[in-house]
């Protein structure tokens, strides 16, 4: 297993290099002059060549290219022109915010669309199979910032049930101690109940937003992929060998049809980490997402090129979980390295 | 003896888009207490149908509309579901075909076993584990201990059925139900699972029912026969008569369509057809060679896991290659028919693919009309005007056709690239369909809207369609009836003596073979063991295992027709 990790580890190079690079030529490519904008509107051009050359933006490409490589060695993502902060410690701040709402979100929508896949699939053209298709396809119809502004009206505005959407805790509590970067955990951690209460009040309606978003993919493959091995014939062999339903649904066809759910897993959370850029900003969360659009609002490379990097480390890293994840369930992948 | 499992009256019908359809109508099957009574008939013949009945397995879309299933004093058909789960695996179960696929793929094959004991309350958890193994021990897996941590896919196709059976007799259920148990088996393997189950059912007084489509197999081992026809028994007789006095024509047609030792490939055929033999049209140069083989070798790499992991491994640490084909050397001559026989993993399908030119081998000569097409790439052998010369036959007349080609389109496919462009694509078409006996307004159907029957004739048609010198044919028949295999062995026969073809027939199975080669192949692990004529190899074999093989396959009672 650990020789299959390094593999693994290792084959993630090549991908690693391809986004350091990437990332880069993108930000060069993008419209807008950051020494422009940083030198002001009535800037003369010797104000903005001034400041090109501080930033190091009238050398070559290579060039730029080598001495972004060589800070990246030590660790150095560089300046945000905006927030004046080194980008390693912008980042630092605000992933663990939006890795807690997508990971919660996900969470959520794992509980609601796997039970309902399976639900749909044994009980195959019933109500609940219909209503897995209803709830699916309009979950997945709704863009985010409209789910999520439906949802601040609903229980912030009318009913009043959720606190204001502004960040990640009300404004009377404090922030626990940082162990994770994980509200949720740390305060736990901390035995802070009215911190723990309140993160949770604020992450319930993203998370909710996040969770609708990401039900139909999750339900539809749950109940495709259990369709499928319910027609196997180890299912027939376990019924004839009269194993009650619950364990032939739940041990035998579900840890089968599991491994196709976490393929689309993998993939629903790119997509929630690409949907959590409106939903931090309908609800003010101060995560990466709305940094990133600020920072490319604002032609200011250094943030953007950090946010790209972070998120494919983070993509490939998910990658390789699931990829290890695959062995533990299925062991006629283990024999075959 | 009284009647253990009594079915009366019994009609399935299926829900089915084009309305209900009666898979099973008003079947009538007594078992006695430790009898073995065969169920045989071809696909659609509602054999399965009934098993799942009595077992109240059937789909979703299926029920029983009619009828009464009595099982040791309990009436089943309505029976509640949870009293079917008692009854399952405890008092009656079963053992499906295709082993591997009927094992959970990702548990322990010991695991499954004790779920099955511990759902019936035949073992707690301190001596489940136990007990699970000494059911493996029963079905005479050596190492139980070990293999009792295996998964499925660990272990080969007979050790996979040994576990079904361990699975389905772990409880000491009174009837075993066993659906084409040995169907996609070697012979030998076939023998040592039929035999088990036979042992193991005699040695604890169950009643068994053996699904089967093979009339041979089931007057082995069974001590009564019901044949049923499209849903319906036509007839029950003691496994003896069946073969020796078959009343019903459908039975008839059977045991006269089943290959068995002493007949010629015309017995197969139903009475009111009677053909005259095969004439075989003068083959200019008779006898020349037409193909010849010598040193044949194709090894293949172990698995060696991903780049890194090979880079990581010094060069001298790698195994030794695996040898598929290990050496072989033979010859095909003109307008003749070999046969290539061997269990699966012995190299035939291998073989068969570098004669195609589909796979390079790794040493050794492949001379066909005095050229050594083994020298040509297999990549570049496609566009080589030899390629039209040899044509092959596939295994599955489904899988080797294209669903969205008419069946003219899949006929015409080799001349469309092959034929020169003056020619009459659709005239060709059609003479090539009455060639095989194809019905011409089957011609614009798609595979789907045909039988298996009319597919093989498809895939025959095409593979004639260029007038080869050499046709491969690799297992034709495996996937059909034995009445339509009767008809296409027969079809094969008459296209070769009318076209002066060679014919390689690679098999499995050793009566096809005898009925249609001139000489007989055997390998084993790459090897040839043995290869003469097919008399001589067939009644005086010189090699251990092809005795083995001959004395492997089920011998029906009754020689002749």
């Amino acid at each position: 297993m650990l020789k299959v990790l390094f593999g693994r580890i290792l084959t993630t190079i090549p991908a690693l290099i391809g986004v350091v690079v990437v990332s880069f030529l993108l930000t060069r490519v993008l419209p807008g002059d950051t020494a422009a904008y940083f030198a002001g509107p009535a800037a003369t051009p010797q104000a903005i060549e001034e400041v090109k050359k501080k930033l190091g933006l009238d050398r070559p490409l290579p060039e730029q290219f080598r001495r972004y490589v060589v800070d990246l060695s030590h660790g150095d993502l560089g300046q945000s022109l905006t927030t004046g902060q080194p980008v390693v410690a912008d980042l630092k701040a605000r992933l663990p915010a939006s890795a807690e709402l997508t990971l919660f979100g996900l969470i959520l929508s794992l509980l609601i669309a796997v039970p309902l896949g399976i639900l749909a699939a044994v009980k195959q053209g019933s109500f609940i199979d219909h209503a897995c298709r209803a709830i699916a396809t309009a979950g997945v119809s709704l863009p985010v910032f409209f789910t999520g502004l439906l949802l601040v009206y609903l229980f912030y505005f009318i009913w009043q049930i959720s606190p204001a959407p502004l960040g990640r805790l009300d404004v009377f509590a404090s922030a626990p101690p940082t162990v994770t970067g994980f509200y949720l955990i740390d305060s736990l951690l901390a035995r802070d109940w009215e911190a723990f209460r309140s993160s949770l009040a604020q992450l319930a309606l993203p998370g909710i937003t996040l969770a609708i978003f990401s039900l139909a993919p999750i339900a539809r493959i749950t109940r495709a992929s259990m369709l499928a091995v319910l027609s196997m014939d180890f299912v027939r062999t376990a019924r004839a060998s009269g194993l009650p339903a619950r364990k032939v649904v739940m041990t035998y066809a579900f840890r089968n049809a599991m491994l196709p759910v976490i393929t689309t897993l993998g993939m629903v959370f790119s997509f929630l980490l690409g949907a959590n850029v409106l939903v931090e900003k309908v609800f003010a969360w101060p995560g990466v997402g709305s940094y990133a659009v600020e920072a490319l609002i604002a032609s200011d490379f250094a943030p953007v090129q950090g946010f790209v990097l972070a998120m494919a480390i983070l993509y490939i890293a998910l990658n390789l979980m699931i990829d290890l994840s695959y062995r533990l369930i299925d062991p006629r992948l283990e024999s075959t390295t | 003896m009284s009647a253990l499992l009594d079915v009366s009256g019994l009609t399935v019908e299926f829900a089915t888009r084009r309305g209900i359809v009666k898979a099973v109508r008003q079947v009538d099957i007594t078992v006695a207490k430790g009898e073995t009574l065969g169920i045989v008939g071809e696909s659609g013949s509602g054999k399965s149908v009934t098993s799942y009945a009595v077992m109240r397995i059937l789909d979703r879309a299926g029920r029983i509309a009619e009828g009464a299933i009595s099982f040791s004093g309990l009436e089943l058909q309505d029976a509640p579901e949870s009293q079917m789960v008692d009854l399952r695996g405890r008092e009656m179960s079963m053992i499906f075909q295709n082993p591997r696929a009927a094992l959970n793929p990702i548990r322990r094959v010991g695991e499954q076993i004790e779920d099955v004991l511990r759902q019936h309350a035949q073992a707690g958890s301190a001596d489940a584990r136990e007990k699970a193994i000494d059911a493996l021990r029963q079905v005479r897996i050596s190492r139980p201990e070990e293999r009792y941590r295996a998964y499925p896919f660990e272990l080969s196709g007979g050790m996979c059925q040994r576990v079904v059976i361990a699975l389905a007799l772990a409880c000491r259920p009174k009837l075993l139900i066993a659906d084409e148990p040995t169907t996609g088996l070697d012979v030998t393997t076939q023998k040592a699972v039929m035999d088990l189950i036979v042992e193991l059912t005699r040695e604890r007084g169950m009643s068994t029912i053996l699904i089967t489509h093979d009339l041979g197999l089931a007057a082995t081992y069974c001590d009564r026969v019901v044949v049923m026809e499209k849903g319906e028994v036509v007839e029950s007789a003691p496994a003896a008569e069946i073969f020796s006095a078959p009343k019903h024509p459908y039975t008839r047609k059977l045991v006269r369509a089943t290959p068995r030792p002493g007949i010629a490939l015309r017995d197969l055929l139903p009475d009111d057809r009677p053909a005259p033999p095969p004439q075989s049209a003068p083959v200019a140069d008779a006898g020349a060679p037409l193909l010849t083989v010598s040193g044949l070798v194709k090894e293949y790499p172990r698995e060696n896991g991903n780049i890194i992991s090979r880079l990581l491994r010094p060069a001298q640490a790698q195994e030794a290659p695996f040898r598929a084909v290990d050496g072989i050397s033979f010859e095909v001559r003109r307008g003749e028919s070999v046969g290539l026989v061997g269990e699966s993993g012995c190299g035939k399908s291998t073989t068969s693919m570098m004669l195609m030119r589909l796979l390079d081998p790794t040493e050794g000569m492949i001379t066909f009309d005095g050229e050594n097409i083994g020298a040509i790439p297999a990549k570049e052998f496609a566009r080589n005007p030899m390629r039209s010369r040899i044509q092959m036959v596939f295994q599955d007349p489904t899988d080797s056709l294209n669903p969205r080609y008419t069946a003219a389109r899949a006929i015409a496919d080799p001349l469309l690239r092959f034929a020169n462009h003056g020619l009459n694509l659709r005239s060709r078409v059609e003479e090539l369909a009455q060639l095989v006996g194809l019905p011409l307004e089957l011609l614009d159907r798609f595979p789907h809207q045909l039988s298996g029957g009319q597919k093989a004739r498809v895939g025959i048609a095409r593979a004639m369609a260029l007038e080869p010198d050499l046709v491969v044919l690799d297992e034709p028949t495996a996937a059909l009836d034995v009445s339509v295999q009767a008809v296409v062995l027969n079809l094969l026969a008459d296209l070769k003596a009318k076209l002066g073809m060679s014919y390689l027939f690679v098999s499995h199975d050793l009566h096809v073979v005898r009925l249609v080669c001139d000489r007989v192949i055997v390998m084993r692990g790459g090897r040839i063991v043995e290869q003469g004529s097919a008399e001589q190899v067939l009644e005086a074999p010189k090699a251990d295992y092809t005795r083995e093989l001959i004395a492997a396959a089920p011998h029906p009672p009754v020689q002749g027709g």
